[in-house]
């Protein structure tokens, strides 16, 4: 289970990468714990496994009209599926991958798995915490299960 | 200072044209882009660089190891990584394998450079 102080990293990595990457701060709003089912997806989401010290999954999921303002904003000219792809797997990489500066290497992170569409699976056995993601009219989430 | 080099190396499509559309030194010139270590092994014998940004988290071959693969090839080569892993383990083991310099994802247009500049300026 996540403890207060493990989820804060994920807000701030989530801040962060808002502010540096968009260069446009989101609002995130209060974490929230789902227990019963798996969180809903957007459009596309990109998925890192963790093994190591922790074990689970961390997932970024995202209207493609979302994501198609976000690449505006890095002045990338080209919104193809593919780049959707590559961008939510860019973002959940980026989020997990500065998680390390508090949970250590030990926290052992995949390359991103990217599905558009489909429900993502979490383990029966762990619970996954939702942040809120408030950008711009936008909404996404990001999702921690770990145990 | 003599025109450089620059090999990009990011399993990202995205992050590999924003690193060639943001860097700004004169002084560089992009000469390929990889998606991972294995493929910047072939493009690094096709047009031998003198400095490459390097991602760590790939498919395939990862960067840590391209590094050191890298560097046995080319001891002078200059590496700087550019990696969402903000743990300092990471950076020192890629500082013990041969890099030059650490720059963390996400980054501005300005930190990148400033990466660069300093990497170049410190190898001088």
């Amino acid at each position: 289970m996540l403890q207060e102080q493990e989820l804060k990293t994920f807000v701030e990595g989530t801040t962060n990468y808002f502010e540096v990457a968009a260069q446009q701060a989101a609002s995130i709003g209060s974490p929230y714990l789902v227990t019963k089912g798996t969180p809903g997806v957007h459009d596309y989401t990109g998925v890192i496994n963790i093994s190591g010290k922790r074990e689970g999954v961390v997932y970024f999921t995202a209207p493609r009209a979302m994501l198609t303002v976000l690449l505006m904003k890095m002045q990338e000219t080209d919104f193809s599926h593919e780049t959707m792809k590559d961008l939510v797997g860019e973002v959940a990489n980026t989020i997990s991958g500065n998680a390390r500066r508090d949970f250590g290497r030990d926290f052992v992170i995949s390359v991103p798995n990217v599905v558009s569409g489909d429900k993502v699976e979490v383990p029966a056995d762990m619970r996954p915490f939702v942040i809120p993601i408030n950008w711009r009219s936008h909404s996404a989430k990001l999702v921690v299960a770990l145990k | 200072m003599n025109a450089c080099k620059l090999l990009i190396v990011d399993d990202s499509n995205i992050m590999r044209r924003r690193i060639e559309r943001s860097q700004q030194i004169d002084a560089l010139t992009v000469v390929g882009t990889a998606a991972n270590g294995l493929e910047a092994l072939e493009l690094f014998k096709q047009t031998n660089p003198d400095v490459v940004t390097m991602d760590i988290t790939m498919p395939q071959m990862d960067g840590i190891e391209c590094i050191e693969q890298l560097v046995a090839l080319k001891p002078q080569i200059r590496i700087l990584v550019i990696s969402a892993l903000a743990d300092k383990a990471t950076a020192v083991e890629a500082m013990e394998k041969g890099a030059n310099g650490f720059l963390n994802k996400p980054f501005t247009d300005r930190q990148l450079n400033e990466a660069i500049a300093e990497l170049l300026r410190r190898s001088a």
